[in-house]
């Protein structure tokens, strides 16, 4: 606790769920989103995690996560025969969004649990710091 | 004087600096848990005690402008922690296990705390002469 180190990989931590939360989040609000062809269909955006070395300590103790990059899932859209459908092609197709909701909220459960976990160390960091801070106080 | 300070504070000092070491690591596993290719580490904390305690010892300091080392030989080398669920993305981060550890070291350090501040107070009693 000599050095406060462990705010800034526990932050890291919080900062990477939260763009992942984000990104559920999109999905989500775009998953029922129609389109007049495949490739104006909404993809699925996935966060995608790496570590990150403190390149100041040698020992590597002290690894932080970051969101590299937000990728867009590859899957092919949902194409529905709709004819009626006024964004409907000459074949009589809407394409949905590759989201598949389930799946995303599964993710969403795995962020806010990860995010938790991170917030809980986070405050017992911050705890036993002060506690060193005031070491041999009142002796 | 401060040899004498050093030896009424004993092993505390340097648990609890090894305590702090463990809690970055486990704090770097916790922040991966969800990185592929993650490989959680942690530290033989009865080994490393043992040779911060009877390691190398302090740097000889031969030159006037030599600095004298912090920690008297204390080297820790993290292990690589055997998974078990190993996931298909390559992330041997198990949270439950991870977030045990973390508590277990954290009440540890302040056991530490509280040795030290004993130790602390009964050093502040013996100067005071009351």
């Amino acid at each position: 606790m000599s050095d406060f180190r462990m705010f800034g990989t526990l932050g890291s931590a919080l900062a990477a769920q939260t763009v992942r939360l984000n990104t559920v989040a999109s999905n989500l609000a775009n998953a029922d989103q129609a389109a007049g062809s495949a490739d104006a269909a909404y993809r699925a955006r996935v966060p995608v995690f790496a570590a990150v070395l403190d390149q100041a300590q040698r020992d590597g103790s002290s690894v932080g996560v970051q969101v590299k990059d937000v990728a867009t899932s590859d899957e092919p859209p949902r194409a529905e025969y709709q004819p009626g459908h006024p964004l409907a092609d000459a074949q009589g197709y809407v394409y949905y969004s590759n989201v598949r909701p389930v799946e995303q909220m599964a993710d969403m459960i795995s962020a806010s649990r990860s995010y938790e976990g991170a917030a809980q160390a986070l405050g017992t960091v911050q705890e036993l710091i002060q506690r060193t801070l005031r070491l041999g106080e009142g002796a | 004087m401060a040899n004498l300070i050093d030896q009424a504070f004993g092993t505390h000092a340097t648990a609890l600096q090894l305590r702090a070491e463990r809690a970055q690591l486990l704090a770097a596993n916790l922040a991966n848990a969800d990185t592929p290719g993650f490989k959680a580490r942690d530290i033989d904390f009865k080994q490393a005690l043992a040779s911060a305690q009877g390691g190398a010892g302090p740097l000889l300091t031969t030159q006037v402008n030599h600095l004298a080392s912090l920690d008297a030989g204390a080297s820790t080398t993290a292990l690589y922690r055997t998974p078990l669920q190993p996931s298909l993305d390559g992330n041997t981060v198990d949270v439950a296990t991870e977030q045990a550890a973390f508590g277990e070291n954290s009440n540890r350090y302040l056991a530490s705390l509280t040795f030290l501040n004993g130790r602390i107070r009964g050093l502040m009693t013996a100067l005071r002469g009351e």
